[in-house]
């Protein structure tokens, strides 16, 4: 009797492990861990379980990304990489270069997404020429978030360019406010430069000196007046900034601390969370200097060649929903950014959300549309990390503008 | 037989700890000394290039700031831990009162692990909610404590930290040591007229000998290897003002897609161990083997 059951018990795993193996299992690595963006990877795995495949989670929590990072690598060296994995920006290239990634033209051809996605924007998604990876949204870095109760206290206008900003911030300060919220760690004092020199510059010089890393635009006069601009800043900002949160310096401007804060559009949740309305509670407006000009972050997931034949179905099922209007619009909602695809109705997006749409829509027929440096989406991250080191250090030392710009120079030729 | 068994017994045991110790640590040494000498970046890679990557971390002025942060950082904790260490144990070694209690609060916050210790101090530290705000509020409001925020200052609020953190474990060490003094050569000095404070300096001190070896040896792993601290502390410091090594190589190696850079930077860590810990073995080893 026993052995009979035994048998009849082994018998039933064996069969319900052939059952699970003929769907497709995605094993899909991100660190989308807290709570709107857990949201939104839940809506994906949702889409993609309704294809009929089987959803794997492997979230890596902590450090923008940088563990998850880690842990890739050593998937990728042991040979066992994930099924698709939260890459972003230069790194796609990177990893295309060691020929790991599975090629998606296939999907793409028949998605049409060149016709889809502005040409920076596809750019950043193909490696050799051949799409590796599929975008889920765009950020918008080169806000200014604004509280208007304390401009109108202090009297003074937002300022629209980095001309006016002097006047308006001296202005604030002496009527009790903080001018500028800001947290002072590597990567929030390198958001607020590419913003400067965006501002200062143009986005022709930004895609010149940041993005080709031309050593004659990096030590012009230009970049010279940016970190002067950038020193202006500086003097603006309160004293206990060093190592504070960014979420932090936005509950400055939401407590009516501060007046603006210079961050991508991740800062919108905070105020949302907090129960504010854009337009009448806070304002999002272009960074000074940079109305017309569109600084992108984009993340992206990208899809490894697997050993097993069967994991490229649910490699094209995962590539299709995040390519899709209904998963672009509900992921985003979620987020707080805006969808990838040019075409998705932004009716029930909010006030900013539309307006990043329209200036991303606008900016991919001109040459306005850039990659953020700040956010690894312009040059690979030793490289970035370099010209990082530089920007911090110009901001918490006295630095002169014409040594900060022989520094960057020399920062950008960091291969 | 049995004798043959007893024999080997020992070695028996030890062999996998061996074996282990052997590959893990000393093999993977000799593999990142390897890497340190390739063109790796994001992953690794094996073509040998000799020693460009060394090149390239003595001209970065990131590193000059970490190693100076270490000595720096190093030198004081080291010191200070051993100082007020030592005074502890002296002063509790009198046969106070409530003894027990004292020592335990003293070595409570080795309970904590450093990650801790720097979030609370880092609240504490800052100008505008600790230590400044407090003096401020009781009413001194000239009273600037803002090291923390200032690049130049901020490696001692690490040091401040780590030297809270650490001092309990030291007394702990140099009371066991004060213990175990013989009475009688006390005794004997008092006899002859000494002082307790050069009884203190000529005997006693000299006697803990071996306490001191083992702090120092402990104190400088936890030195060099200090990397949660300073990132729960300061982040680096204003821009990369409280840097060290261990978190120069971690950004440089895994976030930064610089390998080669980050296995050259660990090999130079090892090197500065070894440069403290082996002399400091060797002339122990010496004068045990002397007495």
């Amino acid at each position: 009797m026993k052995s009979t059951t035994m048998a009849s018990f082994v018998g039933a795993a064996f069969a319900a492990a052939s059952l699970s193996a003929a769907a497709a299992e995605v094993e899909v690595l991100h660190w989308w861990t807290s709570g709107g963006e857990a949201k939104s990877v839940a809506e994906l795995k949702k889409i993609l379980e309704s294809k009929g495949d089987k959803w794997k989670d492997f979230a890596v929590a902590g450090g923008g990304g940088e563990n998850a990072m880690t842990v890739l690598k050593s998937r990728v060296v042991s040979g066992n990489p994930p099924t698709a994995a939260q890459i972003k920006g230069p790194s796609i290239q990177e990893w295309g270069r060691e020929g790991v990634l599975a090629n998606l033209d296939e999907t793409a051809k028949v998605g049409k997404w060149d016709s889809l996605l502005p040409k920076v924007v596809s750019g950043v998604m193909k490696s050799d020429g051949h799409y590796v990876a599929v975008p889920v949204n765009v950020h918008r870095v080169n806000w200014m978030w604004v509280n208007p109760e304390v401009f109108k206290k202090a009297g003074v206008a937002v300022p629209k360019t980095w001309a006016e900003f002097p006047a308006a911030a001296e202005k604030i300060q002496k009527a009790g406010f903080v001018p500028v919220a800001h947290g002072g760690q590597p990567w929030q004092d390198f958001t607020v430069f590419e913003s400067v020199v965006l501002g200062v510059g143009g986005a022709a010089f930004y895609d010149k000196a940041l993005v080709k890393l031309d050593p004659a635009a990096l030590k012009s006069p230009t970049m010279e007046k940016a970190f002067a601009t950038f020193r202006t800043v500086r003097k603006y900002v309160d004293k206990d900034f060093s190592n504070r949160d960014w979420n932090l310096a936005t509950a400055m401007v939401i407590n009516g601390k501060a007046a603006m804060q210079f961050m991508g559009d991740w800062a919108k949740g905070e105020f949302t969370a907090a129960g504010k309305k854009p337009g009448s509670d806070y304002l999002c407006v272009d960074a000074p200097g940079t109305a017309g000009a569109f600084t992108f972050n984009i993340d992206s997931f990208v899809m490894f060649k697997q050993k097993s034949s069967d994991a490229s179905k649910g490699q094209t099922d995962l590539a299709n929903a995040i390519m899709s209007p209904e998963f672009q619009e509900v992921f985003n909602l979620n987020k707080g950014s805006i969808p990838a695809r040019l075409d998705v109705k932004m009716d029930k997006f909010d006030d900013c959300a539309k307006k990043s749409n329209t200036d991303f829509v606008a900016t991919s027929k001109t040459n306005a549309l850039v990659p953020s440096i700040a956010h690894g989406m312009a040059v690979p991250a030793a490289t970035a990390g370099a010209m990082q080191d530089v920007v911090t250090q110009f901001f918490n030392s006295d630095m002169t503008d014409k040594a900060a710009v022989e520094k960057l120079a020399a920062a950008a030729a960091t291969k | 037989m049995r004798d043959r068994l007893q024999d080997w017994l020992p070695k028996i045991v030890v062999a996998p700890t061996f074996v282990a110790a052997l590959v893990f640590v000393y093999g993977f040494i000799a593999w990142d000394a390897y890497l340190s000498l390739t063109p790796s970046r994001m992953l690794p890679n094996y073509d040998f290039v000799g020693l460009v990557q060394y090149h390239a971390l003595w001209s970065n002025d990131r590193w000059w700031v970490a190693l100076r942060n270490l000595a720096l950082f190093g030198g004081l904790f080291i010191a200070v831990c051993l100082a007020i260490g030592l005074t502890l144990a002296i002063l509790l070694d009198q046969r106070v009162r409530g003894e027990g209690a004292i020592r335990a609060v003293y070595l409570y916050p080795m309970a904590l692990s450093f990650i801790v210790t720097g979030t609370a101090w880092k609240w504490i530290l800052n100008p505008g909610l600790g230590v400044e705000k407090l003096v401020h509020d009781l009413g001194f409001p000239g009273f600037t404590f803002d090291w923390i925020v200032d690049p130049r200052m901020s490696i001692f609020t690490v040091a401040i930290a780590g030297v809270w953190q650490s001092s309990g474990f030291v007394m702990a060490l140099f009371l066991a040591g004060l213990r175990s003094i013989d009475d009688s050569i006390i005794h004997a000095a008092q006899v002859d007229g000494a002082s307790m404070p050069s009884i203190y300096l000529r005997i006693i001190i000299p006697s803990l000998r071996p306490v001191f070896f083992s702090s120092v040896m402990i104190l400088a792993h936890i030195a060099v290897k200090s990397f949660d601290l300073v990132m729960a502390l300061t982040g680096g410091g204003p821009g990369f003002a409280s840097d060290l090594p261990a978190t120069f190589m971690y950004s440089f190696a895994f976030t930064r897609n610089q390998i080669g850079i980050g296995a050259a930077s660990s090999m130079m860590m090892l090197a500065i161990v070894a440069a403290v810990v082996v002399p400091l073995v060797y002339s122990e080893l010496r004068s045990v083997s002397r007495d």
